[in-house]
């Protein structure tokens, strides 16, 4: 019997272009959580040291990440659901589905201003937040993890373009730099 | 001709802000030039004493540079790089660079000798809509003659033909004070924003903040214009919450406080590999601050279009920034800044010959005054020679290289007037001004607002900083109000001298006061008509130095008073944009995501050629050694799979998670047919209606646990259906526990299908024995994973997912399985000749004009239950007879082929539409029936079965017999895959 072997996502990364560099990241398990109409899972996630996200924030424990990624939605990151969970939501299995990348780098947001239309000013993004938004024309989700560090994801299949369109997005930034340097 | 002129032999030595330690060569129309870091392109070629710049667009007379900014209508060039070229650039807006190539249009076979100047002499005949009255006869002449020639003589600049392929951007950028123009006015307001700490964007066309400061150089606080906005810049510049964007054009207002730019990240540059040539921007901003300043008019009089003939700013720019010496100069204004602008002239060393000003004007100044008087000609084609002044005493003619214009100023309202407003008229400065909110959040200052004296646009711009940060709740600073000068502005304005000859308004149009005058005398009185029927104002320069004159003629024509004849509206873009910007990142594959199989290496490793069908990268056929075309492929993979077996990744098919302990009710609610009844470990083919009762899209439904059923959709159709149920549920029952979770990218998913299947699936998992539409979780390849007894081809066959990162692996797998049993991989073709054979329906049947009825599945729409749809779909309309049915087409000669899109009529009928009695949705060649086979729809088709129709194709030629049948042609009892 074959023993099925997996398959990088982003074979390409790491790419350091001028002042940004991109990164593949391993989130590990991913779920997303959808809690049911009118059941608090505030309990079962206090358990993990967690609670559900209000929109656009996210939170960690441990080695357990959760952050807000749409209506109702949340995704946890990094471990299995806590037990008692999936009796008060709808959770799906996810880690195949997204591909993660970290942007990051003096010139992470000049890139990150090149592909998505978010006010990533500090008042309108602080880290410690998250946005479901666009990167050109691809559904995805931003997680804004320190001050230079951006955490992209978007849908599996669209991989390839994900990183060429932020590798052009640093090529352009860095041919800017080069000219004031 | 004149001998080349010497090497930058009118520069006025010490003057100017270019930097004489970098000499730049350039080219112009082939001949080498040089000139100065900071030079434009129009700098450059006036300080080597060219003036010769260009040819206009209908009559191809010989024109310069009018203005040394944006506004350029005459001074077009081609800018030569890299084997490409780009047309119609203002050279007063093209930077230099160490080997700038340029290139003057609209003229054959040079400037200096332009053969179509011959237009000039049939001038009588070309005047103002001269199209509409002649060209008339013979008919037949304007088709084959007529046009082709106005074709090929319209237009200025030629494109290259050259597909564009250099780097362009766009980006975004939100503030909460956006300030549009670094003159004075922006300048003060973008610091007092500054210091206040709000988040700035100051944005600036030209390549240095200062405005008109550059070029009057008044002074402020007792030192030069020029070092106050240099000292500005620099505080701004270490400020982090100022971002100063120059060489950044603001191109267009938008809802909601965004607005459009453009930047040129490049064009100042020889072209370099990963440099953007230009940048489009799209900034949000809280608040706005129009500093955008005014331009100048010109005056109308008889021949004020030779090269030589400018505007009087746009002389003091060049000798003030440029350092230009201009020769002898006539100056002919209407008001003080024309009469300042002579004095200046005169203190930087320039001659003045003549200042000329209709208004009894004191004459005592440091060059000769000619007061109530006017210029009424010039001579000297190619280059000004003299001008002609009508004066109390005759008309005296003396001689100047350049006449320059002041016929006022009109404030740059366009912005404030791209959400639909009209400025208002005043008086005091006979030009447009903006009206307060015509954009809201934005508000006008300094010249924009006609505030014309440095001291005033200084307190104006203070005053709508201090507004702005008034309204964003953020404290004003103190900032001191610099020491300026405060001249008035007086002006009596002159719109156009009349002494005979053509008086120009629009120089890039070529429109003059006799056009104006023609279009209100044929009654084209309205300004929205004179400007269609003229063309005044629809040139690349938008009219920014005629709209106001324009009007003027126009409304002396028609006897009324200027604001009541009105203004035409402002659109965006304030300046051209190049498609390129707007469209960055856009070109080929970049225009869109490209959503890639897990098998995507493998196929094109394999030489499949790959189709794009719903963003999705999908294999057409996987081509083996000898076989000369996708025919023979296809051919060889249907019966592959009907006689071996066949792989293919099937994962693009949405999948969604439903869960829930409503689940089975929802779907029951959602689907046509019954989902609850569905056993565990089965799934169920079904329906899904749309409101309106018609079909929207097919699917399997599996069940996996009593609250977990996975929904499969259409490849295109995934959004479509999960937004459908989102919505359903919201809005019809939101009560009910159900929850949705896109599983489309979770799972990579394989078609394993022929008689050969299950020994395929056994090298690869310990498959339980399943029943046909059975499915279930088991381990595939050491991995979780699950399996469904499906099939889309009719044969035996499996479905088999693992999660998306095992995909390749399993891919590579499977195929080689396969490829030892006499099987292999299969495409796209197969697959769609595959399902027709067997009836099988995709979008191309379910086409949204369709009923469950129509297909055939009329008892798919449950009795037992109410679902989506159902009412709907009862109406009259919907269940009347004489409805088209979908039936299969079989070509009555096995040697012809027909094709999906044809019309179907009965065999003796005219193929009209009136006629029609159906059409072709599918069609594939079948290797199993030996000929062309495919699906349709016609009216009554089910009772028909036998009949033949006429099947035409218009487009391809086609024309053939076919015959109605039912649409399964293969295996009617589903034998083989029930097996």
């Amino acid at each position: 019997m074959v023993k099925l072997r997996a398959t990088e996502p982003t074979p390409r990364l790491p790419l350091e272009i001028g002042a940004a560099r991109l990164a593949a990241v391993d989130a590990g398990q991913v779920t997303s959580v959808a809690p049911y109409p009118g059941c608090d899972v505030t309990p079962v996630l206090a358990s993990a040291g967690l609670a559900f996200p209000a929109p656009n924030s996210m939170a960690a424990s441990g080695a357990l990440r959760i952050v807000w990624a749409g209506r109702e939605m949340a995704f946890l990151l990094g471990g299995p659901a806590p037990e008692g969970l999936e009796d008060l939501a709808a959770l799906s299995d996810q880690s195949d589905g997204w591909v993660f990348v970290q942007l990051t780098g003096a010139a992470a947001r000049d890139v990150l201003a090149r592909v998505t239309p978010l006010d990533l000013r500090d008042a309108a993004m602080p880290v410690a937040s998250a946005a479901r938004t666009l990167i050109n024309h691809m559904p995805a989700l931003i997680l804004h993890n320190a001050p230079q560090a951006y955490e992209i994801a978007v849908f599996r299949s669209m991989a390839a373009t994900l990183v060429e369109e932020l590798e052009a997005a640093m090529t352009a930034v860095a041919a800017r730099a080069e000219l004031t340097a | 001709m004149s001998t080349r002129p010497r090497s930058q032999s009118h520069r006025i030595p010490g003057r100017g802000l270019i930097d004489r330690t970098k000499p730049l060569r350039f080219q112009f129309d082939g001949r080498s030039y040089e000139g100065f870091a900071g030079d434009t392109l129009a700098s450059a070629l006036l300080a080597n004493g060219v003036r010769l710049m260009g040819r206009s667009f209908k009559y191809h007379r010989p024109r310069g540079v009018l203005t040394a900014g944006s506004e350029e209508p005459n001074a077009l060039v081609t800018v030569l790089e890299d084997g490409q070229h780009t047309p119609n650039i203002r050279a007063t807006m093209q930077e230099l660079y160490a080997g700038l190539n340029a290139r003057s249009q609209n003229r054959w076979p040079s400037l200096g000798f332009d053969a179509m100047a011959v237009n000039d002499y049939a001038s009588p005949f070309l005047s103002a809509g001269f199209y509409y009255k002649t060209f008339m006869w013979p008919r037949a002449f304007w088709e084959r003659l007529y046009e082709p020639v106005i074709r090929r003589a319209a237009g200025l600049g030629a494109l290259s033909g050259v597909a564009d392929t250099a780097v362009y951007e766009k980006a975004f950028a939100h503030c909460d004070l956006l300030v549009i123009g670094a003159g004075p006015s922006g300048l003060i307001a973008a610091l007092s924003a500054g210091r206040a700490g709000a988040d700035v964007i100051l944005v600036e066309e030209d390549r240095r903040l200062g405005g008109r400061l550059l070029a009057d150089q008044p002074l402020i606080d007792g030192k030069s214009g020029v070092a106050w906005a240099e000292g500005i810049a620099e505080e701004l510049a270490s400020l982090p919450n100022v971002r100063v964007m120059t060489r950044t054009t603001v191109t267009g207002a938008y809802d909601g406080g965004t607005y459009g730019a453009l930047e040129r990240v490049g064009l100042h540059l020889a072209p370099r590999a990963e440099l953007p040539r230009e940048c489009f921007w799209r900034i949000t901003a809280r608040r706005t601050v129009l500093s955008a300043g005014a331009l100048e008019r010109p005056i109308a009089h008889p021949d004020n279009d030779r090269p030589g003939v400018m505007l009087a700013s746009g002389l003091r720019a060049y000798v003030a920034r440029w350092g230009v010496n201009p020769g002898p100069v006539v100056v002919f204004s209407t008001n003080d800044s024309g009469l300042e602008a002579a004095r200046a002239l005169t203190r930087m060393g320039v001659e003045v010959a003549a200042y000329v000003d209709p208004r009894a004007v004191p004459v005592v100044e440091e060059f000769p005054v000619y007061a109530k008087a006017q210029v009424v000609g010039t001579q000297g084609r190619l280059g000004l020679k003299t001008a002609a002044i009508q004066h109390a005493g005759g008309i005296s003619q003396v001689d100047a290289r350049v006449l320059a214009l002041a016929g006022g100023w009109n404030p740059s309202v366009h912005l404030a007037c791209h959400m639909n407003g009209r400025p208002a008229w005043s008086e005091k400065i006979a030009g447009f001004v903006p009206v307060a909110d015509m954009v809201p959040g934005m508000a006008a200052a300094g010249a924009a607002s006609g505030v014309f004296s440095t001291a005033g646009c200084l307190a104006d711009g203070l005053k709508a900083a201090r507004a702005a940060l008034d309204d964003l709740g953020i404290a004003a600073p103190d900032v001191p109000l610099p020491l300026a000068e405060d001249a008035p502005y007086a002006i009596a304005p002159l719109w156009a001298v009349d002494a005979g000859g053509r008086a120009w308004l629009d120089f890039a149009n070529d429109v003059t006061t006799k056009d104006v005058a023609l279009a209100a005398q044929e009654g084209f009185a309205s300004v929205e008509h004179m400007k269609r029927y003229t063309t005044q104002g629809m040139a690349p320069d938008q009219g920014k130095s005629s709209n106001v004159g324009a009007l003027a003629v126009l409304a002396e024509a028609s006897g009324q008073s200027i604001p009541a004849t009105g203004t035409t509206t402002f659109r965006p873009p304030f300046v051209p944009v190049s498609i390129a910007a707007l469209g960055a990142g856009g070109r080929g594959e970049g225009f869109a995501p490209r959503r890639l199989l897990t098998s995507d290496a493998q196929s094109r490793a394999m030489g499949a050629p790959m189709i794009e069908a719903g963003l999705w990268y999908r294999p057409s056929y996987y081509p083996r050694e000898g076989e000369a075309d996708w025919r023979a492929a296809c051919d060889r993979e249907v019966q592959m799979v009907r006689k071996y077996v066949g792989i293919t990744e099937v994962g693009t098919l949405g999948k969604i998670d439903v869960q829930g302990t409503d689940t089975a009710r929802f779907l029951d609610f959602v689907y046509s047919n019954m989902m609850s009844t569905l056993k565990v470990g089965r799934a169920r083919y079904g329906l899904m209606l749309r409101e309106d009762g018609f079909v929207m899209d097919d699917g399997t439904c599996a069940r996996m646990s009593d609250t977990h059923y996975v929904v499969t959709t259409t490849t295109a159709a995934a959004g479509l259906v999960m937004r459908h149920m989102e919505f359903a549920h919201q809005a019809f029952c939101a009560n009910l526990n159900v929850r949705f979770t896109s599983v489309t990218e979770t799972w990579a998913q394989f078609a394993i299908a022929g008689p050969r299947a299950a020994e395929v699936l056994a090298t690869v998992c310990e498959a339980p024995e399943l029943p046909f539409m059975g499915c279930a979780e088991l381990e595939i390849g050491g991995i979780a994973g699950r399996i469904f007894r499906i099939s889309f081809s009719g044969e035996m066959g499996y479905e088999v997912a693992v999660p998306t990162r095992y995909g390749a692996d399993l891919f590579a797998h499977l195929v080689r399985a396969a490829e030892a049993l006499g099987g292999g991989a299969y495409g796209m073709e197969a697959l769609n000749v595959l399902r027709i054979e067997k009836g099988f329906l995709t979008h191309a049947e379910l086409d949204g004009r369709v009923t469950a009825e129509d297909i055939g599945l009329g008892r798919m729409v449950s009795a037992k239950k109410d679902c989506i749809g159902k009412g709907a779909s009862q109406r009259p309309e919907l269940v009347a007879a004489g409805r088209a049915q979908l039936v299969g087409l079989l070509p009555v000669d096995p040697a012809h082929e027909i094709s999906a899109g044809a019309h179907l009529y009965a065999s003796d009928a005219k193929p009209l539409r009136e006629n029609g009695q159906g059409y072709v949705t599918s069609v594939g060649p079948s290797p199993t029936l030996g000929q062309w086979i495919g699906l349709g729809f016609v009216v009554n088709g089910r009772k028909r079965h036998g009949e033949v129709l006429r099947l035409y194709d218009g487009l391809r030629g086609r024309d053939v017999p076919v015959q109605l049948v039912d649409p399964v042609f293969y295996d009617p009892e589903g034998g083989r895959m029930r097996g």
